[in-house]
């Protein structure tokens, strides 16, 4: 049996083919069921998320169920085949292996080292587990991804950097203040960004957000919806005394922080740190401002900056995480191909035991032989039969690269292929 | 059975120490591991030296430079166990055990001075003032230490340039914290290694204070750290002032234990 995944993921396919071609909802486990009803296929799991459909299959031969598969998808989500062959891919064998391993570890994600396609792997393996539609490499092989994905997520740091600008917002604002849970928040201004900030700031339990608005009653529906309170603008310097992190994008044309204002509330704050983000394009604090003990201040630039490091270091360890990946495959081929010789093994048994039965059936028709006789006669056959097969046995169970040939050679030598 | 080991210990530390260096080079989670394996193992033997030597001498075992910069560096790995264990400050290792390691190899390079004691140092104020003393200078040294990690890691925030250690040092707030933690620590110890030193100056001389080098140098100490403290609480000096000037109060006292340990004068001959 061989691996064959067929799928399309955020690169082959536009969103309108994605959704086209999504099992979702009760789709899942039909599609599950008239996938096993295909002859070619023998186990198959499905993997639909926003980003990607994927099926993975154990298949007897690979050239002959990717049509069958092809034509399956067509028919099951009424899409004319032609349509197909841009967004769909299909690998097989140590290259199906590969992908299944890289997809787990999220190298193949939009976001390489986002954590939520392992989850999503998971359920899906589990769903197929609890419909039974997967067998023997399957499971084997699903088994292999996910402990693949864990090696690869404490291995190397390819999850650990932030790569937008609301996540390395939040990343630093944890290396000034350690815990954010006894921290609050002031949002000066209503930009979208400042907002989608404030949302991971708050998703990650600060105390409290509040917002200054020049319109107070955006402030107020705003600050109702971050469960926070609201303050008129003008007080916002009052209120910079007890924030610990302040969110800026006011749309002014200039600046609405000076470097002496934060002096003074440095002073009343008796120096508590404190992080100012200012994502107004123009700026809203004045840059000099960093050059303040216990202040940090970031731009727009500044994040995105750091946004850009982290990507590169990303890549830097998804190289890492790729060297994981080609030795696992490697391991994973060996024991795909152990299995493959197992028939064979099971196959000379049979013969040599064939044979020798027939030769004692005839010896025990010409000669007259007790019971006790035809016991040892039958003992030194086996042990002969044993005997012979058994370093044949012990060479196809033998982990070497060229085992495909000694698989072909033994079905040769000892004719096994008529059988 | 004594200096056997105390190399033996000497050796471990500087397998630490490069166990430590290795790790800022290359973050892997091996190097930590034998780091910590390493000094855990030079400290085991260390400590039966210094109980040997203590139980042999008939005093403490740090009465002249060679013995004072070896207890200094075990006091300084204590205090790295305790930090390590509380924190999981593995990273601290990489700016602690080379200046264990340093302290130790003057230790080991040192002439051997076995005299006995003179009978005028002869009390039981000399174990309360060594071990205090000692043990503020060790939690003084981890302050600084903490105090550069603190600086290395402010810098990085501050230039906006997130490389290097940035993801690897425990954030500001926590730095900040330990090196205020260590400071009120050492800070009384400190104060107690002051007062029964006088104690023992009285008994000895008959006075508190003799105004010897060693002693103005030690008051010197005890005001900058008095003034880390006093800052901190009345004015909000933390962060990089705080870390600024536990890094001077430690170098304070490296300067009088270098200096004035060669120079040999005064009443405080020992140290």
């Amino acid at each position: 049996m061989k691996v064959l995944v067929a799928g399309l993921n955020h690169k082959s396919a536009d969103v309108e083919v994605r959704e086209k071609l999504a099992f979702t909802g009760e789709k899942l486990e039909q599609g599950l069921e008239a996938l096993l009803a295909l002859p070619q296929v023998k186990e198959a799991m499905i993997i639909s998320t926003c980003n990607r459909v994927e099926i993975y299959m154990g298949v007897d031969e690979p050239g002959e169920a990717t049509r069958q598969v092809k034509h399956f998808i067509s028919s099951f989500h009424s899409i004319p085949e032609g349509l197909l062959d841009k967004a769909l891919y299909f690998h097989t064998d140590s290259s199906a292996v590969r992908h299944i391993f890289r997809v787990a570890s999220s190298l193949d994600s939009m976001v390489v080292g986002e954590p939520q396609i392992l989850g999503q792997v998971k359920d899906s393996f589990q769903l197929a587990l609890n419909k039974k539609t997967t067998g023997a490499l399957m499971n084997k092989l699903m088994k292999k991804a996910i402990s693949v994905a864990k090696r690869v997520r404490t291995e190397t740091r390819v999850a650990e950097n932030a790569v937008s600008i609301s996540f390395a917002a939040v990343e630093l604002a944890r290396k000034i203040f350690n815990d954010l849970v006894d921290k609050s928040v002031l949002l000066l201004g209503a930009g979208e960004m400042a907002e989608l900030a404030a949302r991971h700031l708050m998703n990650n339990g600060v105390k409290e957000i509040v917002v200054a608005n020049r319109t107070y009653e955006r402030g107020c529906e705003l600050a109702k919806d971050f469960k926070g309170r609201a303050v008129p603008f003008s007080g916002f310097k009052d209120e910079m005394v007890r924030s610990d992190i302040v969110l800026c994008s006011t749309g002014a044309p200039n600046y609405v922080v000076f470097k002496q204002d934060l002096h003074n509330i440095m002073k009343e704050r008796k120096q508590r740190p404190v992080f100012l983000i200012d994502i107004s394009v123009p700026r809203n604090i004045d840059p000099k401002i960093n050059g303040l003990e216990n202040v940090y201040l970031y731009d727009v630039d500044d994040l995105q900056g750091v946004v850009d490091s982290n990507r590169n270091e990303r890549n830097k360890e998804a190289q890492k995480a790729e060297d994981i990946i080609g030795g696992e495959v490697e391991v994973f081929e060996r024991w795909v191909a152990s299995l493959q010789s197992i028939p064979t093994v099971v196959a000379l048994r049979q013969k040599a035991q064939r044979i020798s039965e027939a030769e004692l059936e005839r010896l025990f028709n010409r000669v007259d032989l007790d019971e006790k006789q035809q016991g040892a006669v039958r003992q030194m056959a086996a042990s002969i039969v044993n005997k012979l097969i058994h370093s044949p046995t012990a060479a196809l169970k033998e982990d070497v690269e060229e085992r495909d040939q000694v698989v072909a050679m033994i079905r040769k030598l000892y004719d096994l292929n008529g059988d | 059975m004594g200096s056997i080991t105390f190399d033996i210990s000497l050796a471990f530390y500087f397998c630490a120490m490069l166990f430590s260096i290795l790790d800022l080079s290359r973050s892997t989670k091996t190097f930590p591991k034998l780091m910590l394996i390493a000094a855990a193992i030079g400290f085991g033997f260390h400590t039966v030296f210094i109980f040997y030597k203590g139980f042999s001498m008939g005093h403490v075992p740090f009465v002249n430079p060679r013995e004072a910069t070896s207890f200094f560096a075990w006091c300084i790995f204590l205090l790295f166990f305790i930090l390590e264990y509380r924190y999981k400050l593995r990273l601290l290792g990489s700016f602690i055990t080379p200046m264990a390691f340093l302290l130790m190899f003057v230790s080991f390079i040192l002439p051997a001075d076995d005299r006995p004691l003179p009978p005028v140092l002869r009390s039981e104020w000399l174990g309360v003032h060594t071990v205090f003393a000692f043990l503020a200078n060790a939690a003084f040294a981890m302050a600084a230490g903490v105090g550069v990690m603190y600086l290395v890691q402010e810098h990085y925030v501050k230039s906006k340039k997130l490389g290097g250690l940035f993801s690897r040092l425990p954030s500001l707030h926590v730095l900040d914290e330990i090196n205020y933690r260590l400071v009120t620590v050492g800070f009384p110890l400190f104060t107690v290694a002051i007062i029964s030193g006088s104690i023992w100056a009285d008994n000895a001389w008959g006075s508190y204070i003799s105004w010897d080098p060693r002693q103005i140098w030690a008051l010197v100490t005890w005001l900058i750290f008095g003034i880390v403290l006093h800052a901190r609480l009345q004015r909000g000096w933390r962060g990089r002032r705080a870390a600024a000037l536990s890094i001077l109060g430690f170098l304070t006292i490296i300067g009088a234990f270098a200096g004035l340990a060669l120079l040999q004068k005064g009443q405080h001959v020992f140290l």
